[in-house]
């Protein structure tokens, strides 16, 4: 159907940007504009480019599609590439989220112009490569090379701790992708290749998927992050440029919960049953105990840094529930999360840049000179909360729901965080929102400019849209996930059976 | 062509001949003509480097011996001589500046530095402890004058004299070791070795052991690597990247060529050895190197860890470990000549500086220079999709396979170790204020360093070729 490498061009686009902006020379305001010009159009065609695979995507089929393979490295190594229902929305979202990403860094980044719109436009092509790649080395090779591009946009651009955060965030999340890597190998040598659907189908010895599980699972629960390892996270967050923090909330944070549903579950599904009750008890610690932490923040990025944490254990638990509903509300979490928190943290950047500072104490009673703003940031809080009609509700609803077919202590106790939720996100609005405007600095804030209503009102409609019709993201994971959450329970039954033999 | 000597083939030896006449022809030239020639006798050096390189690769394909056996011409040789050809000529090409000032314009820079590779090519194709001992003086010796060849300064003085009585001590480990060997088997020969050689075999063992602790001294493997960090530091720039590149190719190769052809029967005997060094130098590699503020010393700490890295494909005793070490040498010299050419790029007013912090603000007055250096720094830590990331991924799949996890765990934790003080470099360059400008590149500097890190962005692209010629390579020493 397809003639020419659509994926792949959906991949490398962001990267011939970025030589563009390369070798658009100067240091003058024009030059800075021309970059700006650049990489936004750049994010613009790669995100139409990717509508085109959204159009030709075929829902009912459950394997990869718009495959793409060519010899690479020795025998059992190759360049190969391929969506299913699990990845594309993932690729969807990287390309969507870019040009608000470039929008929100118009003003706020006025020096190295043209170095942090590369970054940005290199960082594209591994997020998207990370969830396209159909081999596990060509998989790692995007997965790690992210790290590059976003240490320098931390370390550069960022704030105050900007070092502390940049060496906290790469070191963090080398040490547990290189024992994935190990992983890797071990896999290599016992199926002969690397090749993610051939290995999908090939039978990994128990005591193998127990360590090749752990040493995946290391790498994931960081970039996830999980607690106990989320403590880079917040520090991250807290010192990244404005558009830093949304792609590492709306997509980086994606890619641990989407190695879980692309290695975890189909390579290793006993060890997933095995190690599902450590993955409950870690999410249920995870989502009660980040949500009381965010209640106690006083810094704005930090309070949805670790908000983002509690979000995401959602996500891992109805992974691990492998259940249709658990899994599909899963990746439909992601989804929402990606849009939401991504949202988030644009509403902090727009008056971080009025004001220069994130303290909640700073702010009060934005209401006044700030309505368009209010209600904006009104959506996303209630969409963080998991109001019912945004887009927050169904993902953590239907993980709940697919969680309590399994371990009703799990759903039972991540329930209280939908409350805690409600109680950090509630206090943030009313203290940064309402009440008196009495702080002078306050005085002369102008409302949102209509560049910041560009970046906004989309995402508003979003997560209204999905909210009240999640389908057409349902829809777009259905058949991959049935396939997925068949191939695991067919697994895990087939060797119950075989102990009850016994 | 069919050149003999007492019976014996000369064309499998044609390039080292060449080479030898060369170096010869080029002494005289400088000896004759005096300081003078310096410039001269360097390029036409070079052009010698190359033309040999191109002899080699014209040699007849499969395995050749000559020399009652004593001399080996396979892919593996040939691979190693070309790259450590390579090596040489880069480093007599970024030393051009070094020798065009009129205080250090000694003509015997080059003609060593030829001399040490011919020491290189015999120590590669060795095909008994004659030999091998032949080509590590020949090369050895070379070095002890040229680290000392900045002779008006007291640190390069001292680091060739450190380098030459340490170089000294080892080489009678070795002597002793080959002795054992030669007691216990009776033969010289690898093939003899190999045949005679048994774990019952107490003392050949012990002669095995002393025989590593040579070689560990010449690829600067911890215990044995003291004398690294000093002679580094000490010895001028482009005579500390020869040092990191080519020696350490040849010495890297008979390591490889010894233990896989002479002691194949024994692997568990040198394997646990072998473990405990690359654990050793990789964990010092990583740590040591974290508190170092020269430069210099730093990729002496760094190149200690990396010959760990190089060390666990060969422990893993197999045709993919053999395979790891071919990727993990080309990728280091290329990553190591690179990263030279940057430290020799950093100059003030025409003084060298050599601190870490010198290197502040860089990506501000030299954003192309900073950029490059980011890359290859990064590509040095193994991470992808740059170069350093593949020699990593193929020594440690080795290893995995030889069932070395416990080596594998530790060897991708101190990576991680290792990634902070390359990181600690690239916050130096990118997030720190400019320290001051520096001096224009010269053209050959530049050259050397766009080559470099082109290899090491682009790498990923055209593994695909040097991964079949390495396999074919290892292959040859089964």
């Amino acid at each position: 159907m397809t003639t020419w490498p659509i994926l792949s061009v959906t991949t490398f686009l962001p990267l011939v940007g970025a030589l563009i902006v390369y070798l658009s020379r100067g240091d003058d305001e024009a030059a800075k504009r021309n970059s700006r010009w650049i990489a936004l159009w750049t994010t613009i065609i790669t995100f139409a480019v990717s509508v085109i695979l959204v159009m030709r995507f075929d829902p009912a089929n459950a394997d990869f599609q718009f495959v793409e393979k060519s010899a690479w490295l020795a025998t059992g190594i190759t360049y190969h590439m391929g969506v299913d229902g699990i990845s594309l929305p993932l690729v969807i979202l990287t390309t969507a989220i870019m040009p608000f990403c470039i929008i929100a860094s118009w003003k706020a980044i006025t020096n190295r112009v043209r170095e942090y719109m590369m970054a940005f436009l290199i960082l594209e092509t591994l997020m998207i490569g990370t969830f396209s790649a159909l081999d596990l080395v060509l998989f790692y090779l995007f997965f790690e090379g992210g790290l590059i591009p976003m240490f320098l946009i931390i370390g550069v651009w960022g704030g105050p701790r900007r070092v502390y955060a940049s060496f906290k965030f790469f070191l963090y999340t080398l040490l547990g992708s290189v024992l994935m890597l190990l992983a890797i190998m071990a896999l290599y040598w016992n199926g002969g290749t690397t090749d993610i659907p051939a290995l999908m189908h090939t039978a990994v010895p128990r005591s193998l998927q127990t360590w090749a599980w752990l040493a995946f699972f290391a790498s994931f629960a960081v970039k996830m992050p999980m607690w106990p390892v989320h403590t880079w996270l917040p520090d991250a967050h807290v010192e990244a440029p404005t558009a830093g923090s949304v792609v590492l909330a709306a997509i980086l944070l994606k890619m641990g919960g989407y190695g879980f549903l692309r290695f975890s579950l189909p390579m290793f599904p006993l060890a997933s049953h095995d190690f599902a009750p450590l993955v409950f008890t870690m999410s249920a610690i995870a989502i009660i105990y980040t949500s009381l932490v965010a209640l106690m923040q006083e810094d704005m990025k930090k309070l949805i840094a670790y908000s983002s944490v509690a979000h995401m254990g959602f996500v891992t638990m109805g992974i691990f529930a492998g259940t249709m509903q658990g899994v599909a509300g899963g990746v439909f979490q992601m989804i929402s999360h990606g849009i939401v928190s991504g949202a988030l943290f644009l509403c902090v950047g727009i008056v971080y840049d009025r004001m220069h500072t994130r303290e909640i104490a700073a702010y009060g009673g934005l209401v006044n000179r700030m309505p368009l703003y209010a209600l904006t940031f009104m959506v996303f809080t209630m969409a963080n909360v998991g109001l019912p009609g945004t887009s927050g509700f169904v993902g953590e609803f239907m993980t709940l729901l697919g969680t309590f077919k399994v371990s009703i202590p799990t759903a039972f106790f991540a329930t209280f965080g939908v409350i805690l939720s409600a109680a950090y996100a509630l206090w943030l609005y009313r203290k940064v929102v309402f009440g008196a405007l009495v702080k002078p600095t306050l005085m002369s804030m102008k409302d949102l400019t209509l560049r910041e209503c560009v970046t906004l009102f989309p995402l508003i409609a979003l997560t209204i849209l999905f909210g009240v019709y999640p389908k057409p993201v349902l829809d777009m994971s259905a058949a991959s996930v049935q396939q997925l959450v068949n191939n695991y329970n067919t697994a895990v039954t087939a060797v119950k059976a075989a102990a009850l033999l016994q | 062509m069919s050149i003999t000597t007492a019976g014996y083939q000369l064309a499998p030896v044609l390039p080292e001949l060449v080479l030898a006449l060369g170096a010869m022809a080029l002494l005289m030239l400088g000896a004759y003509r005096g300081q003078g020639t310096t410039g001269t006798v360097t390029t036409l050096a070079v052009l010698l480097l190359i033309v040999v390189g191109v002899l080699e690769y014209t040699l007849p394909a499969g395995k050749q011996v000559t020399f009652g056996g004593s001399f080996i011409v396979d892919d593996f040789a040939r691979f190693m001589k070309i790259l450590a050809l390579v090596g040489s000529a880069v480093t007599l090409v970024l030393s051009t500046e070094f020798l065009s000032d009129p205080s250090r314009r000694i003509f015997e820079y080059p003609i060593l530095v030829l001399l040490s590779t011919l020491g290189m090519m015999v120590l590669i194709s060795a095909g008994d402890l004659i030999t091998l001992y032949l080509g590590l003086e020949l090369m050895s010796l070379a070095l002890y004058v040229v680290a000392a060849s900045n002779r008006d300064n007291a640190k390069s003085t001292e680091a060739g004299l450190k380098y030459f009585v340490l170089g000294a001590l080892s080489s009678g480990m070795l002597l002793y070791g080959s002795s054992l060997v030669y007691g216990f088997t009776g033969t010289v020969s690898f093939t003899g070795i190999a045949a005679a050689a048994t774990a019952a075999n107490v003392g050949l063992v012990f002669g095995l052991v002393f025989l590593l602790a040579g070689l560990c001294f010449k690829v600067s493997a911890v215990p044995f690597h003291m004398w690294t960090p000093d002679v580094y530091e000490g010895a001028p720039t482009p005579v500390t990247a020869f040092f990191a590149s080519a020696p350490k190719v040849a010495a890297l190769a008979v390591f490889t060529r010894v233990t896989l052809t002479a002691f194949p029967g024994i692997v568990s005997q040198w394997q646990q050895i072998l473990v405990f060094v690359a654990i050793a130098s990789m964990a010092l590699g990583s740590f040591a190197a974290i508190g170092q503020s020269n430069i210099k010393r730093l990729m002496a700490y760094s190149s200690i860890g990396h010959m760990g890295f190089a060390l666990v494909g060969l422990a893993s005793g197999t045709v993919e470990g053999a395979q790891g070490v071919l990727m993990y040498i080309v990728i280091y010299v290329a990553m190591t000549l690179g990263s030279f050419s940057v430290i020799l790029a950093m100059k003030r007013n025409g003084q060298a500086v050599e601190q870490i912090s010198d290197f502040a603000g860089l990506s501000r007055t030299n954003p192309l220079l900073a950029f490059m250096f980011m890359l290859l720094l990064f590509s040095l830590a193994g991470i992808p999709p740059l170069a350093g990331f593949f020699a990593k991924w193929y020594v440690f799949v080795a290893a995995i396979k030889a069932n070395l996890f416990t080596l594998a765990v530790i060897g991708v934790l101190s990576s991680v170790v290792g990634a902070y003080y390359y990181l600690a470099i690239v916050k130096t360059m990118y997030f720190d204020e400019p320290a001051g400008q520096i001096d224009p590149m010269r053209t050959e500097v530049k050259t050397v360093l766009a080559v470099a890190g082109l290899f090491t962005i682009l790498f990923a692209l055209f593994a695909g070729p040097l991964v079949n010629v390495a396999s074919a390579a290892a292959k040859s020493l089964f």
